[in-house]
């Protein structure tokens, strides 16, 4: 058991951290390409070593701590981060039983039954670490930058709450594994389309994406919370904010688009995990896009949309999936 | 019950291993030369004036205040939203009396002006 644990375990990390390089490029990619520039396309054959390179490159890099800064929370801060964004995925089902040779193989570390609730843990902890960051960096527009963050995180972290719910009714059960076998006739986006864009705009502001990058506004605080942070430690925080993109990518695709869900996947498990990552893809082609096009939201706005529009319509499409489902049955 | 926790235990001991490696790699292979100009605060390259940790408005406090409250509130939500079916109309009156009770504190809050940004 442990080292089927262990195997799964490195599997995910490693997988994160892989997809975490390589969402780089295809957003510099993606990004040149919207803007009828190349990018990066000379490491390697189409870029692909580009992120190889940038990663010893900044192995190689000399790390400045400011004078003034809490050095241990300094040194400390985007451990922090990054771990939660690591674990996230944790519990997130990569497809069903899978059975070589004999021996069945879950495609999935583990099933809790309060799967989403752990979601909603992990997410709130990875406030901490940007928090820190910013404090600790003893810059005030680190401070700012953390201090806008962490109140824009937990400003849409409430209708993110919410629109969880709607799956939750809907399926009846709060484990992802439910959930996803619960939508293998009809997926959850068709049935909760409310909850599906509530979702959307909030895991952009969760994960501070264009348009809602705020905290790392380049123009007005040079980056924001990690201004000070050079050499690996940047390389972390960069990290966690890439990771997180795909996880809220799987989160979403897990719970409003069928997860591992797809043709065929009953008699080949094996494709399971292949279209969850064919709509993780499609998922961050989408965010890339976003940020291509929009212009950033002025911060008062930001705080305004997410209290007095995105809450109460996510309130009411909780309540109204609610009655709907007890009064019809469903 | 309780073995479905045990693979978590598992990720999060490899993801605060790789954490510290990561920091650890930065510390062995890059150079380390530190003089005063590079251990100022980076402020686009102005001298830079004032504190670095200086008071922050009250606003952040509030809303973190507020959002304790209602993030309980979607605590609530889920234990309510999985037995939903079983607990039926019942279920959904007491949640309509207990977010009624939400509504009219959020209403205050929206009237007082702790949601306006300026």
């Amino acid at each position: 058991m442990l080292v089927e644990w262990i195997i799964k375990s490195v599997v995910i990390v490693l997988f994160m951290t892989a997809g975490f390089a390589y969402v780089t490029l295809y957003e510099r990619r993606l990004l040149a390409r919207m803007q009828t520039r190349i990018g990066p396309n000379r490491a390697g054959p189409f870029g692909l070593l580009q992120p190889v390179a940038d990663g010893i490159k900044l192995i190689f890099k000399e790390e400045l701590v400011p004078h003034n800064a809490d050095k241990l929370i300094f040194t400390l801060a985007p451990v922090i981060t990054v771990i939660p964004a690591l674990i996230i995925t944790a519990v997130i089902p990569w497809g069903d039983t899978l059975t070589i040779g004999g021996t069945k193989i879950t495609l999935y570390l583990t099933d809790v039954n309060i799967g989403i609730l752990y979601l909603m843990a992990v997410t709130s902890i990875s406030v901490y670490g940007i928090t820190l960051a910013g404090w600790s960096s003893n810059n005030k527009y680190a401070l700012l930058g953390g201090l806008r963050a962490t109140a824009q995180m937990i400003s849409y972290e409430l209708a993110l709450g919410l629109s969880f719910v709607g799956p939750i009714l809907i399926a009846g059960s709060m484990s992802l594994l439910d959930i996803v076998k619960a939508q293998s006739s009809i997926p959850f986006i068709l049935l909760q389309p409310a909850g599906f864009i509530i979702f959307f705009l909030a895991s952009l502001a969760e994960v501070n994406r264009a348009p809602f990058d705020m905290p790392e506004a380049e123009q007005e605080l040079t980056a924001g919370y990690h201004v000070e942070y050079s050499g690996m430690k940047f390389a972390l925080f960069f990290m966690a904010e890439y990771i997180k993109l795909i996880a809220v990518a799987m989160i979403g695709s897990t719970l409003f688009l069928g997860g591992y869900q797809g043709p065929f996947v009953d008699q080949f498990p094996i494709l399971g995990p292949v279209y969850l990552f064919a709509k993780v893809i499609i998922w961050l082609g989408v965010f890339i896009w976003l940020r291509a096009t929009l212009p950033r939201i002025r911060y008062d706005r930001l705080m305004a949309f997410g209290w007095k529009i995105m809450f109460p319509i996510a309130l009411l499409n909780v309540l109204v999936t609610a009655v709907v489902l007890v009064l019809v049955g469903g | 019950m309780l073995e479905n926790y045990y693979p978590l235990l598992v990720i999060l001991s490899i993801a605060v291993f790789l954490g510290f490696l990561v920091v650890a790699l930065g510390v062995l292979f890059g150079p380390r030369r530190p003089t005063a100009r590079k251990g100022a605060p980076y402020e686009s390259g102005m001298v830079p004036y004032g504190e670095g940790r200086r008071r922050i408005s009250v606003r952040y406090y509030l809303i973190a205040v507020l959002f304790i409250l209602f993030d309980i509130e979607i605590v609530f939500f889920l234990p309510w939203a999985v037995v939903l079916r079983q607990l039926g109309v019942e279920g959904l009156i007491g949640m309509f009396l207990f977010v009624g009770v939400l509504l009219v504190g959020f209403v205050y809050v929206w009237k007082k002006g702790a949601l306006e940004w300026e």
